[in-house]
């Protein structure tokens, strides 16, 4: 696409020039750099609350940015994605138990969860847009049902992830703080990496029209299966981090629908179809999370309220509102037309 | 004989089902919305019914006479308010929407009603049944609840193929634009099909407190079978739904008689078969409603 322009500019003097980011992106990559740096040193200057805190931040940011890719990019709104959040964490306590390091069986719980949403994937996507969600829903509740019936596993009653008792705790949780940030920051890069590929062309050609993606030779249902695996294999390396950070599982809770409500409303919340957005949802959810603490379910109430006004009146999120205000993007995945300074500065905006 | 027994207790829970599902069914079908808040409405419903019966002492039985014309206005109210506006904003906006207000109407119960589960004293009709053989019998709670199932869906069918209402539901629901040009207030006609829905919905949930149990996070389960009801019988088939419904709770009940802790499971595999070797559903949609 770039090449096509590029040429047409030698030609033309009406052409215009187009990039990636304007000049806002390239502080983005500097700040995001400093800021993953600068969380990487935290162990060394902080208590463990705040990075036991900001694992669980991590946690929720890894899981919401898979079901941003999904609802964001493909138009398929998942309420399952806990499916995989469980068989990430039971990869671990399989491998756990046969004597693998938990931490070295985080991959293959990222690679477990990918696998099995292959086969998965062909069963829900044949249901239409509006009946995917409760469908991968069952599909949840299948590997519930099922997994509660292995007893060497806990069965319903949970168990305890063995392998990590010999590591002082200190170390423990500045390992886990560690892999936590590094599979937050893997999941942005991936799913960076993936919008800016042609890829990521034809997802957006997607999101605006599916109709008339097809009609183009966008091969809609192979995009939208690769994101599907793709988002399975990152809730499934957030399944992972859960099971180490809590050092113990239970089925219905690892399971639970709760998942999706979090990843939903952070997504929601921050701005659907943004990297930057669930970023910004995960710090507005822990902020009402923290100052609602000592009144039970009241924050679920406020977040969903919170979230259904969102969906309404904001469908692009906070993050949407900031991005248009003031022309910021961290994660430039879009392109940017840049009129030829001779003519009259008309049609400048995002493409 | 106890399989004869776990086949006519499936049927009844299928009745169940099928009376879950044809709300969810009917809102699909004409406001092209599924509502995944449908459940919580339900047992939304249930808790109103428990208000009504400890203000008037009315027979818990005789509670949908009040609760069922209150859920209409207040399904007419929800489509106007809520889902005609999400729809307009995105089809799948309506999907984040509900999901939003069944996380809401949980958390709210959980906070005014406590988690405590609640069902319906219905006095002696609670234990009367219907004797067949010496060791076969039907409770009558389950035979009500069948026969109004059915009631509902034969009165749905005929509400939408013989009354000028009806018609222009349907006419709405095929083709919203064609609809508004030849004279129908599109909206007022979703609002109607949404009331009807949400009536529906108050019955099952009068009747889930009824049949067992309910308490706060009921909801999201009689959603799921509602939903498996729907697509093992065939979107858009009123038949089809009682139909899915009555296999979805035939599997239950005999999944659970091979396991008893299988049953849920069992009903989720048929579910997953049927849509992996039949998508379209069992029954094929006669009346595209």
């Amino acid at each position: 696409m770039r090449t096509g322009l590029d040429a047409s500019e030698k030609t033309s003097p009406r052409a215009v020039r187009v990039t990636r980011a304007r000049r806002s992106s390239l502080w983005g990559l500097v700040a995001v750099v400093a800021a993953v740096i600068g969380l990487a040193t935290l162990p060394y200057l902080v208590y463990a609350d705040v990075t036991d805190f900001l694992t669980n931040a991590f946690i929720l940011l890894v899981l919401a940015s898979m079901w941003n890719l999904l609802a964001g990019y493909c138009g398929l709104i998942s309420v399952g994605q806990q499916a995989y959040v469980g068989v990430g964490a039971y990869s671990v306590l399989i491998l756990a138990q046969n004597g693998i390091n938990p931490y070295a069986a985080i991959p293959a719980a990222v690679l477990a969860a990918g696998m099995i949403a292959v086969p998965v994937s062909f069963l829900v996507f044949r249901l239409r847009a509006e009946y995917f969600a409760i469908g991968t829903w069952v599909v949840a509740e299948v590997f519930f049902l099922a997994l509660v019936r292995v007893r060497s596993l806990g069965g319903g009653t949970g168990t305890s992830l063995p392998g990590l008792s010999l590591i002082d705790p200190a170390l423990r949780e500045a390992i886990t703080y560690w892999s936590a940030l590094a599979i937050a920051a893997a999941a942005l890069l991936a799913s960076y990496v993936l919008l800016s590929s042609r890829m990521g062309l034809d997802l957006t050609a997607i999101r605006d029209n599916e109709v008339a993606a097809r009609s183009v030779g966008v091969r809609v249902t192979t995009a939208q299966r690769i994101v599907y695996v793709v988002s399975a294999a990152g809730c499934g390396a957030g399944g992972a981090l859960l099971i180490i950070s809590q050092l113990n599982v239970l089925a219905s809770a690892i399971f639970s629908v709760q998942w999706s409500a979090k990843m939903i409303f952070i997504s929601l919340i921050g701005g659907v179809g943004s990297i930057e957005g669930p970023i910004l949802g995960t710090g507005i959810f822990f902020a009402i999370q923290q100052s609602l603490a000592q009144l039970g379910a009241w924050y679920l109430i406020l977040v969903g309220i919170v979230g259904i006004f969102v969906a309404m009146f904001l469908p692009r999120g906070v993050w949407g509102l900031i991005s248009s205000r003031f022309h910021i993007q961290v994660f430039p995945v879009g392109y940017w037309l840049h009129p030829h300074p001779a003519l009259p500065q008309r049609g400048r905006g995002k493409s | 004989m106890n399989w004869v027994n776990a086949v006519i207790q499936g049927v009844m829970l299928g009745g169940l089902y099928a009376l879950f599902a044809c709300g969810l069914s009917l809102l699909f079908g004409v406001v092209r919305v599924v509502n995944l808040a449908h459940g919580d409405f339900a047992v939304l419903a249930a808790y109103l019914a428990l208000v009504v019966i400890t203000v008037t002492h009315v027979p818990a039985l005789l509670t949908f006479v009040i609760v069922a014309p209150l859920f209409a206005l207040f399904g007419y109210g929800v489509q106007r308010l809520i889902i005609q506006k999400s729809l307009e904003v995105s089809p799948l906006t309506t999907l984040l929407v509900t999901f939003g207000l069944s996380v809401v109407i949980q958390n709210a119960l959980l906070v005014f009603a406590s988690a405590d589960s609640h069902s319906f004293d219905l006095g002696r009709l609670t234990s009367a049944s219907l004797q067949i053989t010496p060791e076969l019998s039907i409770a009558f709670v389950s035979l009500i609840i069948f026969f109004t199932a059915v009631v509902v869906l034969v009165g749905l069918q005929l509400f939408l193929s013989n009354t000028a209402t009806g018609r222009s539901i349907r006419a709405a629901a095929d083709d919203q634009e064609a609809a508004a040009i030849a004279g129908v207030n599109t909206r007022h006609v979703f609002g109607v099909a949404a009331a009807i829905a949400f009536a529906t919905v108050a019955l099952a949930g009068l009747a889930l407190g009824t049949y067992s149990s309910f308490d706060p996070s009921a909801g999201p389960p009689r959603l799921i079978y509602a939903f498996e009801a729907v697509i093992i019988g065939g979107v858009g088939s009123l038949w089809g739904t009682l139909v899915g419904g009555i296999i979805l709770g035939v599997a239950q009940t005999v999944g659970a008689q091979i396991d008893p802790s299988g049953g849920v499971l069992a009903g989720h595999l048929v579910f997953l078969a049927v849509l992996a070797l039949r998508p379209q559903g069992l029954i094929r949609a006669r009346l595209a409603t």
